[in-house]
């Protein structure tokens, strides 16, 4: 049978580059379904080990439904309605039922009768009343997965030179990722700025999300094309296609050698002025990465990661050895660690907390706020892992979502504590260590110049700055589009942010997004940006941007797009410099 | 034996949520109920059987309901489509 060719699918671009290569699904529970003969008097068992898994995968879809019911209401919660009517269908039990007494095993028997139905939507010609096939898939994939007692597939699987394809990568995906492996992500949900995109940036990486239905439309194995640049996905692709694609991807990493050739070289205009390019990191692993890019310092070191994956919150010692060992391998170079951001959510599941859902996560209970209102369990054991670390290198701690000089205020008379019980018990640390904040937090933005004088730096945090800024999730895919770095208010804050702070003679940096993207880089540089903080992989693109202008042409420039009210016109002389 | 064509009326036809409550009434009752379309038979009671049938808006789908309550259900039914569940 001859299949279509070139089957393109358009997502989102979530991060650059071009790849080709076999599709690794991690939803897809590659389950091997051999039909094994089940001794007449182990039939009845075999029966039962069949219903306890619809059992289970009942309890799943319960609580799926009541999630959702929640969260979008009775209308929404049907979809699992649905599911749990596909479970308790008596003709499937039965076709299970009766091929299990004939001896097969359950698993086999399973996908026998769910695959004839899958089979039956073939004909279908309505495109809707097709799709619907993926509800039967699903909860075939579902009493499968218990029956064998498997979770979902995890990269440690991975054997080949891969494209990963889910639904969603979650951050416990991500950190059990072999990195060399991976030559790009697709998933079917997420936006510019969801948690695959700042992965695959951070590995660098092409990655297209919001695709829908893609991992139902893929199975591991296939050869597909993934093309970051244009947010496409090729299906199926034909020889011609495929040389082309090979030819880009040697291309590209003929530009990624050339870019390598920038290393050795000092960070400064073409006029001279120096500006620091520091790397943004989420766990201790990706310091070598740091280093063989270059990066003088890490801007930001997220330690978010250290929460997931395990049921306690970590304790102090836990928090000084990850510190310990980063600030180690930096060798004296900074090393800026920001205390956790996390929400209360996140916290709740510990059962330390008896925090209920938010009805907005983002505009609530997170981050320096959470730290604050439990010190003795969150806070402090993080100060002083952070302090114990900085005396064996250049540490410079960092609080996230300060909104006003109350909150610094009180997090810097806690570490005021904090060191002077150090102190008492005579364990040393940096008596000079420096103490930032995260900007951005629009209302942090707007009194800065009051800021300025209680901190030894700060960083803007642009992802956040600019969500709260435009008033818009940037994960909603509804509003993605407003979402806006060179929205004339987020370009007015930014300077705003940077002279106040220069009026001081504190240094800015920038550890989010914005700051790692080339197309930025001319205008933030005038600006007067001092440190751009980015994914180790985009250090050097950034410093060959930062190389190749002059100061005094990208302040010329920065002048004219701050007197612009539009996005045309900014982007007309964005695009002009990009000529040069 | 009864039988009873019945027109899907509602817009999106015998999506998941329709498919659901037909097979909800339906298996209210004792009697076997069947749907024909195109020569193609399925059981009322199956919700997979149901979806397989893609009867979208003005299909026209023959029920045959078998039992003591035979009457009943097919009345139920009737009304259900009717009602174009209360879309």
């Amino acid at each position: 049978m001859s299949k279509l060719e070139n089957i393109i699918l358009k997502g989102i671009t979530a991060s650059g580059g071009v790849s080709v290569g076999k599709a690794f699904l991690l939803d897809d529970d590659d389950i091997c379904l051999i039909y094994r003969e089940i001794p007449k008097n182990a039939r009845e068992n075999e029966k039962k080990r069949f219903d306890d898994a619809i059992e289970k995968t009942r309890q799943e879809f319960k609580e799926i439904y009541n999630k959702i019911n929640d969260i979008l209401g009775e209308n929404y919660a049907h979809i699992a309605d649905t599911h749990i009517l596909i479970l308790d269908d008596m003709n499937m039990r039965k076709d299970v039922y009766k091929l299990i007494e004939e001896g097969s095993n359950a698993e086999y028997a399973i996908f026998k009768v769910m695959d004839k139905v899958i089979r039956s939507f073939e004909s279908i010609k309505d495109d809707y009343f097709k799709e619907r096939k993926v509800d039967i898939q699903e909860v075939a994939k579902k009493i499968l997965t218990n029956l064998l007692g498997k979770r979902k597939r995890s990269f440690r699987d991975l054997k080949e030179n891969s494209i990963v394809v889910a639904h969603n990568l979650t951050p416990a995906d991500t950190v059990t990722i072999k990195e060399k492996l991976i030559k790009g992500f697709i998933t079917d949900v997420g936006g510019k700025t969801s948690h695959t995109a700042i992965m695959a940036q951070g590995l660098g990486i092409p990655a297209v999300v919001g695709l829908k239905v893609v991992s139902s439309q893929i199975k591991t194995g296939d050869t597909i094309i993934l093309n970051g640049n244009t947010g496409e996905v090729i299906l199926n692709p034909s020889a011609e296609l495929l040389e082309k694609y090979q030819k880009e991807y040697d291309r590209q990493n003929e530009v990624i050698k050339e870019l390598k050739k920038l290393k050795d070289l000092p960070i400064e205009t073409l006029d001279k002025r120096s500006v620091l390019i520091f790397a943004n990191i989420d766990n201790p692993d990706e310091v070598s990465s740091v280093l063989n890019n270059e990066a003088k310092g890490i801007g930001l070191y997220r330690t978010e990661f250290m929460y997931f994956n395990r049921n306690s919150i970590p304790c102090e010692q836990e928090h000084f050895e990850a510190y310990y060992r980063v600030v180690k391998e930096m060798s004296g170079y900074p090393t800026t660690i920001r205390t956790v951001d996390l929400g209360g959510d996140k916290l709740a599941k510990f059962g330390l907390l008896k925090l209920g859902r938010e009805q907005n996560p983002f505009l609530g209970l997170r981050a320096i706020r959470l730290c604050l209102k439990y010190p003795d369990d969150i806070f402090i054991p993080q100060l002083r892992g952070i302090l114990r670390a900085s005396a064996f290198g250049k540490v410079r701690l960092m609080y996230p979502m300060i909104s006003g000089l109350d909150e610094l205020r009180d997090a810097n008379k806690i570490l005021q504590d904090v060191k002077q019980d150090l102190r008492k018990t005579n364990i040393s640390f940096d008596e000079d260590m420096e103490v930032g904040t995260m900007i951005e937090i629009p209302s942090a933005a707007v009194i800065m110049d009051m800021i300025a004088k209680e901190v030894d730096f700060v960083s803007i945090g642009t992802n956040d700055l600019i969500q709260y800024t435009l008033a818009v999730d940037r994960i909603n895919e509804n509003v993605a589009n407003i979402y806006n770095p060179m929205h004339p208010a987020v370009l007015r804050l930014i300077k705003h942010i940077i002279d106040n702070a220069h009026k001081e003679k504190i240094e800015v940096g920038m550890c989010g997004e914005m700051a790692g993207d080339p197309y930025y880089t001319p205008i933030l540089l005038g600006f007067g940006l001092d440190e751009f903080s980015v994914s180790p992989f985009q250090v050097l693109k950034i410093k060959k941007v930062i190389c190749g202008v002059s100061f005094e042409q990208a302040r010329a420039i920065s002048a004219k797009i701050l007197k612009c009210g539009d996005k045309e016109s900014i982007s007309k002389i964005v695009s002009a410099i990009q000529m040069i | 034996m009864k039988e009873k064509i019945i027109t899907v009326s509602n817009k999106m036809g015998l999506h998941a949520r329709p498919a659901a409550m037909l097979v909800q009434v339906a298996s209210k009752y004792q009697s076997s109920v069947k749907i024909i379309k195109d020569n193609f038979d399925i059981d009322a009671k199956s919700i997979m059987g149901i979806m397989t049938l893609a009867a979208g808006q003005g299909s026209q789908l023959k029920f045959v309901a078998d039992g003591p309550d035979e009457n009943e259900v097919l009345t139920e039914l009737e009304c259900l489509f009717k009602s174009n569940f209360s879309e």
